[in-house]
């Protein structure tokens, strides 16, 4: 088991033919990730590096091949649409990496999406990966290992950094969920920890958060009141001043909303561990795991 | 991106919001012929883009047009949390009978527009919600059907009890909604929202913030950007792709990923020094990008050491090593720079360096005490060499 993804999930890339859909395709395909089919309206009938087949609309794609994921490499000002259509076309996992979608667009699709009992990862994330299994999205496949530990982070780097501490020291992972770094995404910290606390093969779970929002503050509640399984975690920003967006959109102290001293506070009080430096949290997972 | 107050007027006015004529003044000489034209007593309000401009001085009332020159030679030129005022509003004075105050922010957790209304306007809103939480009306506003009439009334009935009064409100607050959309804004604020002596209810103020990331759909609005808003430095960083925030230490950064830099300025918190910046290259990493990267962190005078801290996924360490080669030899670097380089292409970028004797480490925690070591030793020339 992981969570989100395994061995059999099918995949289609939305934007395969782009600079960054198509460099990703390969490596998710190189990973043994199920690439079964791209879209690019206008490009239909061709194919991918003579392995996957290109239709011009995501609802052929699901017809032709039986994708149940999909994965968004498209610019910001067509992303959108192209959420709603995979929303349309029955996929149960619209992972949306773009960066820049406008706010107020996140907020009309997502009902539109959850009534159609569709789940967004994203937008402005890495996406996922269950070692071994399956990967979507662009989280460098080689750094993983698999294991007892569930990954969840609003960072992408940042939590590239993490993984690789883990995986130096030996702590594989189950599943690492990179749920972007925008104010509306689809996929809350609180999901997360619900899908690894329900994972047979989750042990432990790190939690990696961020300035701005209230977000983990909800997830320290939730993780008080209705996590078995032991959390740790880290918050970046402490040092980052008040009313700048440090990069991404939703990392920004809106008059004292926001703070790491908050969201630090906020964990310890509700039992998660909190580390000081990122290569701490291995030591911390460690004793989380007995 | 934030908008000014008299841009913000405008774009209320635009909608059908209540607001009173107004002029922009740049001179003494401006405000006083803005405040003969409007007639009677005015406001002078300092323009600038940052709170408590009332608190700092910033705004005055003036009786006459011989009073508003001189409030404006005040305010002209005063700097207000480190920025100068350029320009002035100069409005009618409004006799007051209450104030009010209405907005409408993002929601993040219930992933929808909130409006917010409350009958103890005119203060720092932010104060109330967290003295007097119950002293705030909240709606939330779903997407699809937009703001409601019974929620428009109900929260008119929340400040007013004349009716007329809870109507003129319900019609205002739709007005502001729809002036939300129009412009993508990420926050909407009118504060104080006032009904004056003779019973008219006023914005008599308006704040507009603007979601940075749908500017692509509004050139007209981008065209509103005060560049005096932003360190020249950001400036050009943001023109370049680049995010940059410039803080007041000493060890410049340069790191790809937004979470990954913020971590990075704390770890050098963590070790005792400060960060003198944030700066993220993003994911795709062409040398032309790194070597603006440096450019713009060297044009801050308080840094001392640069550190890169790059996690290779999209971004390719070759790349950036590339990028820092040819940035030695474009720019006059005095600082040291200390590297650390990991992931994608790692060896192939670590060849590279050395080439140039530049070495680089795999480690964060390392990268991050060289620098602030050798920024000390820059600090104490004696002790080098």
């Amino acid at each position: 088991m992981s969570v989100f993804i395994d061995e059999s999930t099918r995949l289609v890339v939305q934007g395969i033919t782009g600079r960054d859909g198509s460099f990703h395709a390969r490596q998710m395909l190189e990973y043994g990730t199920r690439v079964v089919a791209g879209v690019v309206p206008g490009k239909g009938g061709q194919t991918f590096d003579d392995a996957v087949p290109i239709f011009h609309t995501v609802a052929e794609a699901v017809a032709e091949t039986g994708a149940t994921a999909s994965v968004i490499y498209v610019p910001p000002a067509f992303a959108v649409d192209a959420v709603y259509e995979a929303a349309d076309a029955g996929i149960e996992l619209i992972v949306t990496i773009t960066e820049g979608i406008p706010v107020l667009d996140m907020t009309r699709v997502m009902p539109y999406v959850q009534e159609r009992g569709a789940r967004v990862l994203g937008p402005n994330c890495p996406g996922l990966i269950s070692p071994g299994k399956s990967k979507i999205g662009i989280l460098p496949g080689q750094i993983c290992t698999p294991g007892p530990v569930g990954v969840v982070s609003r960072s992408g780097t940042l939590t590239y950094e993490v993984i690789h501490h883990l995986t130096g020291d030996g702590v594989g992972q189950s599943t690492c969920v990179g749920i972007g770094g925008d104010p509306i995404i689809g996929t809350s910290f609180i999901d997360c920890l619900e899908a690894f606390e329900a994972d047979p093969e989750t042990e432990a779970v790190v939690m990696i958060g961020e300035i701005g929002g209230t977000d983990e503050q909800e997830a320290a509640r939730h993780v008080e009141s209705a996590m078995t399984k032991p959390v740790v975690g880290f918050i970046a920003g402490q040092t980052a001043p008040p009313g700048r967006r440090m990069g991404h959109a939703g990392a920004i102290i809106s008059g004292s909303e926001g703070t790491a001293a908050e969201k630090i506070e906020a964990f310890r009080e509700s039992g998660i561990a909190v580390a000081r430096r990122p290569a701490d949290l291995v030591g911390l997972v460690r004793e989380a795991l007995g | 991106m934030k908008v000014h107050e008299y841009q913000a007027r405008e774009i209320f006015r635009d909608h059908g919001l209540p607001v009173p004529l107004d002029r922009v003044a740049a001179t003494p000489e401006e405000a006083e012929a803005a405040a003969r034209e409007l007639g009677g007593a005015v406001v002078v309000k300092a323009q600038v883009l940052v709170g408590g401009r009332g608190k700092a001085g910033g705004v005055k009332l003036a009786a006459d047009p011989e009073e508003a020159r001189r409030k404006a030679t005040d305010i002209l030129g005063m700097d207000i949390k480190g920025i100068t005022v350029e320009r002035v509003l100069v409005a009618p004075a409004v006799d007051i009978a209450s104030e009010a105050y209405a907005g409408i922010v993002i929601d993040r957790a219930s992933r929808r527009p909130v409006m917010m209304v409350s009958a103890a306007g005119g203060v720092d809103i932010e104060e109330v919600a967290r003295s007097t939480p119950e002293k705030i009306q909240r709606v939330g506003i779903d997407p699809r059907y937009g703001l409601l009439n019974h929620q428009a009334t109900a929260l008119g009935f929340a400040l007013f009890d004349d009716l007329k009064l809870v109507r003129q409100a319900a019609d205002l607050f739709r007005r502001l909604h729809a002036a939300f959309l129009d412009v993508d804004a990420s926050l909407a604020e009118i504060n104080p929202l006032v009904v004056s002596e003779d019973g008219e209810l006023l914005a008599i103020d308006a704040k507009l913030n603007l979601d940075d990331n749908a500017l692509f759909r509004h050139p007209d609005l981008e065209k509103l950007r005060d560049p005096s808003d932003e360190d020249p430095a950001e400036t050009e960083a943001r023109e370049k792709g680049l995010s940059y925030v410039k803080l007041d230490g000493n060890i410049g950064c340069i790191v790809n990923g937004a979470g990954l830099a913020m971590a990075t300025m704390d770890l050098i918190k963590y070790y005792g020094a400060e960060p003198a910046n944030f700066l993220d290259i993003g994911g795709s990493s062409n040398p032309e990008k790194v070597v603006n990267a440096m450019r713009i962190v060297l044009s801050d005078p308080n840094v001392e050491a640069i550190l890169f801290n790059i996690f290779g996924g999209i971004t390719r360490c070759d790349d950036v090593a590339n990028g820092i080669v040819e940035a030695l030899g474009r720019l006059e670097v005095d600082v040291p720079i200390v590297i650390r380089l990991t992931g994608t292409n790692e060896e192939e970028a670590l060849r590279i360096l050395e080439g140039v004797g530049l070495p680089a480490t795999k480690s964060m925690d390392d990268v991050v005490q060289r620098a602030i070591e050798m920024a000390d030793r820059k600090a104490a020339p004696e002790t080098a060499r």
